[in-house]
């Protein structure tokens, strides 16, 4: 009676050569939306700068060094605002999976609050907290730290700190959620086997928290090399940065072409980081 | 609540999940007001069995028939078929009352006629009072008495249930049981039992069709399958056994394959193969007798349960009664077992 | 002892993450005439110039329709496209959600400038209309990722029940799927409705002399820094609390979604 058919092991690939359709249709909609929206706009812009069939606004772009230089200016910032936000945002993503539910709660509202204020208007508090006369610098004057207002505004700091203060939240949830996943028996086996608590962060923490981290500097940079408010707004003119570049030369050169070759730069570089970013976390969780 | 119960026929159904047979030909007759147990390891298909009587899963071939009529592609909503899943699967957004009155509402039964079947429902199963409380609000018992008042009150053609006591503690599991098995007779309804718990089909079952590896290995009465199961997996399955092989050399008595000739009342012609089992509780005297050494000896309240290492070679599992104190392991033991308390198959 | 450490250290970052949002209050109630800090003395004068002037009500009010609109049209397309893709079974499903996905990934200054180009052709600019549509690619991912998270906690048997007991597809989808996703729907709607409240790059370039909030805000900054934009500021960060507040009450995948 019993079954003459081998139980083999589950495998589902089986089914893939079929053309399957189920469940498709409701993705149409919004498909068409995107197509219309995003994937043809973006397309036909960036087709503007090879129009002249020639790769001439690429070679401007990436061989004149005062372009260049913004390359590497906004590279720069990315790196330094993506080191920033770990190394202030691990402690806190740390402290709210760790503590108890209700300071969590707190802790939590206090991420997503500033992360759901308009960036104009964290912007505009931080030139009144830093201008010439701003809060901080009267302060600094009061307190006799200072004779003379320091210039933290309309430069690289001012952009760095408005810069962190924005990407900062998504740095914290990621780190809390790779935290939050650690099985805290593990934590408590090391402490048993009496390593401190700086060796237990050193040695158990920070290594298995990795994908946390990664992740969160991953999405840290790629946002960072696109920012247009902050650089625009708290950099005074004097901090340019990718995504204010196309601007300007839309809004001022009205370089289309120009613009276009930016852009398709810069949606290579963030694309890339991404892309790359992925393709190493899928390779860990393999291994 | 006046029964419309049916009768159940599954026809050579086949189910593959890619590679995966689910099921291999599954062929299986219940007769109306039964209470039939699929008894199974997880993975023998038994919940795709189910799967497919309920709708949820289109069969590769075969047929499902309900008095008779092909409902196989059918769609779940138009069949009729009361079911109470392993959670339950109560809309948590729902009072105990609304989940009651789902079905009946999906029938678009008058306002007067749902209130008077919820209540009547809800009585059923001592849930009176209950009515305005939400899922989350009830113990594991009460939920699984809502699961299954919503799965009668439609007065449906048949009842399913899929492994409904998994996540009830012991004590409630066997009240509940009984409890579902009054029921299944106060209103004489088909149903289909699932569970990889044989103390339970053994208690539950009018009839059990032990399954594994996508086929039925047998189907007959919980006596039956117990004291006369027709292959090694069931006599494995069902209940603690000892299970050798061996040849018929003459009639009435078999040679194990290590040697050892055993009295049996069967009569197996010589010469064919057979598979010999012995219940441990069957042994205490007869005239196939065992010596052997005791390699390990569990007090189990009622009755001593031993390990038994025997001189031919034999390992035997052996259940007694506590006549004495605990013997010690490495200790000496004669028993025996009567010709008739030995199943050949 | 460390742990009293990471405490204090973790208080300064909240402090550095709270103080800008603290420091508008002030200045919004500030009696002098430019900015001033500490204000000298209290007054409303900056509600009033703003409830006063036309055009900060009608940026605000035009940032409030397409805010809306944008969550309904979001919601419309966005949750069928979760369904696809936590349900479907079809080939390129990964291509879709990669699709669906990007318009996190790449930066706004790309789908402004490409959208710019097209809308001048198309004579779109200004119009509210145009705006909702953009909005709507911006807002999906969210709506997508909350949904998606919602039914990926889903427990189908409660279909297959539903189902069972005699409830049709569109019966099951209207009295228990969609209940159930409810706290998702409401919190991917309000996240849908943020983003596009809060959006200015792509407002820069396409809502033309028709002004958002955003944009209105952003002119002003670069014009005159005068206190009114604190009282819109602090308008703005009340807003964003409420909409808080009702997600923690009514929604639900907060930490999911921000994620």
């Amino acid at each position: 009676m019993s079954s003459s058919t081998p139980f083999s092991s589950p495998v589902f690939g089986g089914a893939r050569c079929f053309v399957k359709v189920r469940g498709f249709l409701p993705a149409l909609p919004a498909l068409i939306l995107l197509f219309c929206f995003f994937l043809f706009p973006v397309v036909r812009m960036l087709g503007f700068s090879v129009e002249a069939g020639t790769l001439d606004w690429y070679a401007k772009a990436l061989g004149e060094g005062l372009y260049l230089e913004v390359f590497w200016n906004t590279f720069e910032i990315a790196m330094i605002v993506t080191a920033v936000c770990l190394l202030l945002g691990y402690p806190v993503g740390f402290l709210i999976a760790t503590t108890t539910p209700g300071w969590a709660t707190l802790g939590f509202i206090f991420v997503l609050l500033p992360l759901w204020t308009s960036v104009l208007v964290r912007t505009y508090a931080w030139m009144v907290l830093l201008g010439r006369n701003g809060v901080f610098n009267r302060w600094l004057i009061d307190i006799g730290l200072v004779s003379d207002p320091l210039p933290l505004l309309n430069n690289f700091s001012g952009v760095l700190i408005g810069m962190v203060h924005v990407l900062l939240p998504y740095m914290v949830l990621p780190i809390y959620g790779a935290v939050r996943r650690l099985d805290p028996a593990l934590v408590s086996a090391a402490q048993g086997l009496g390593a401190s608590s700086w060796r237990v962060f050193w040695r158990v923490y920070l290594p298995l928290t990795a994908p946390g981290i990664f992740a969160g500097a991953t999405i840290v940079f790629v946002l960072s090399l696109g920012f247009f408010i902050t650089p625009a707004l708290l950099g005074g003119g004097k901090v340019m940065m990718l995504a204010v570049l196309i601007e300007q030369q839309i809004h001022q050169t009205l370089n289309w072409p120009f613009a276009a070759a930016l852009s398709a730069v810069l949606l290579a570089l963030t694309v890339g980081v991404y892309s790359l970013a992925q393709l190493f976390t899928r390779q860990e969780a393999r291994s | 609540m006046a029964s419309r119960s049916a009768d159940l026929e599954v026809e050579g159904l086949v189910k593959r999940f890619g590679e995966v047979v689910a099921l291999d030909g599954v062929s299986l007759d219940i007769a109306s007001g039964e209470l039939l147990t699929i008894l199974g390891p997880s993975g023998s298909g038994k919940t795709t069995l189910l799967k497919v009587v309920a709708g949820f899963e289109t069969p590769d071939a075969g047929a499902v028939k309900v008095d008779g009529i092909d409902i196989t592609t059918m769609p779940p909503a138009k069949r009729d078929i009361g079911m109470v899943f392993q959670n339950y699967a109560l809309f948590p957004h729902l009072t105990v009352a609304r989940n009651v009155a789902f079905p009946l509402e999906m029938r678009n039964a008058p306002r007067a006629e749902i209130d008077k079947r919820v209540g009547e429902a809800l009585n059923l199963v001592e849930l009176k009072g209950f009515e305005n409380r939400l899922p989350r609000q009830l113990s594991g018992g009460q939920q699984q008495r809502v699961a299954l008042a919503r799965a009668i009150v439609f007065n449906p053609r048949l009842l399913l249930l899929d492994e409904p006591f998994g996540a009830l503690d012991r004590k409630l599991r066997e009240t509940m049981q009984l409890e579902v098995r009054r029921l299944q007779r106060r209103l004489g309804l088909t149903t289909v039992f699932i569970t990889h718990d044989q103390e339970e089909a053994l208690v539950l079952s009018d009839r059990i069709a032990v399954m594994n590896r996508g086929a039925i290995q047998q189907v007959a009465s919980t006596t039956e399958i117990y004291e006369r199961p027709a292959n090694d997996f069931v006599a494995d399955f069902v209940g603690e056994s000892n299970i050798f092989h061996g040849t018929v050399t003459e009639t009435g008595s078999v040679t194990l394959e290590s040697g050892r000739r055993l009295l049996i009342t069967h009569s197996a012609p010589v010469g064919s193969r057979v598979g010999v089992l012995m219940r441990p509780e069957r042994f205490g005297r007869g005239p196939n007798t065992f010596n052997g050494e005791i390699r390990e000896a569990v007090y189990l309240g009622s009755s001593l349960k031993l390990r038994l290492a025997c001189d031919d070679g034999l390992e035997l599992i052996v259940r007694l009664p506590v006549t004495g104190p605990l013997p010690a392991s490495g200790s000496r033991i004669s028993t025996g077992i009567e010709p008739e308390s030995i199943h050949v198959f | 002892m460390s742990r009293r450490l990471l405490v204090v250290l973790c208080a300064a970052i909240y402090t550095f993450l709270m103080l800008p949002l603290v420091v508008v209050f002030p200045i919004s109630f500030s009696s002098a005439l430019y900015m001033q800090f500490p204000p000298p003395g209290f007054s409303l004068q900056w509600y009033e110039r703003y409830l006063d002037d036309p055009q900060w009500i009608d940026a605000t009010v035009r940032s409030l329709y397409i805010g809306g609109a944008t969550a309904v049209l979001a919601l419309a397309l966005g949750v069928p496209l979760a369904f696809s893709l936590a349900r479907g079974r079809f080939a390129g499903r990964l291509l879709v959600d990669r699709i669906a996905l990007a318009p996190l990934v790449v930066p706004t200054i790309i789908l402004s400038v490409g959208l710019y180009g097209l809308f001048a052709k198309l004579k779109l600019i200004g119009e509210w209309y145009g705006l909702v549509a953009a909005h709507t690619v911006l807002a999906l991912p969210f709506v997508v990722l909350v949904t998606v998270a919602g039914l990926r906690d889903f427990d189908r048997a409660l279909e297959q029940a539903a189902e069972g007991l005699g409830a049709g597809r569109v019966q099951t989808l209207l009295r228990v799927t969609l209940p159930l996703l409810r706290p998702s729907l409401v919190s991917a709607g309000l996240l849908a409705f943020i983003s596009s409240f809060d959006e200015l790059v792509v407002a820069l370039f396409l809502a033309g002399p028709n002004m958002t909030l955003p944009k209105k805000m952003f002119d002003n900054i670069m014009m005159e820094i005068d206190p009114t934009i604190a009282a819109v500021s602090v308008m703005q960060i009340l807003l964003v609390s409420i909409v808080l507040v009702l997600i923690g009450r009514f929604g639900r995948g907060l930490q999911g979604s921000a994620r």
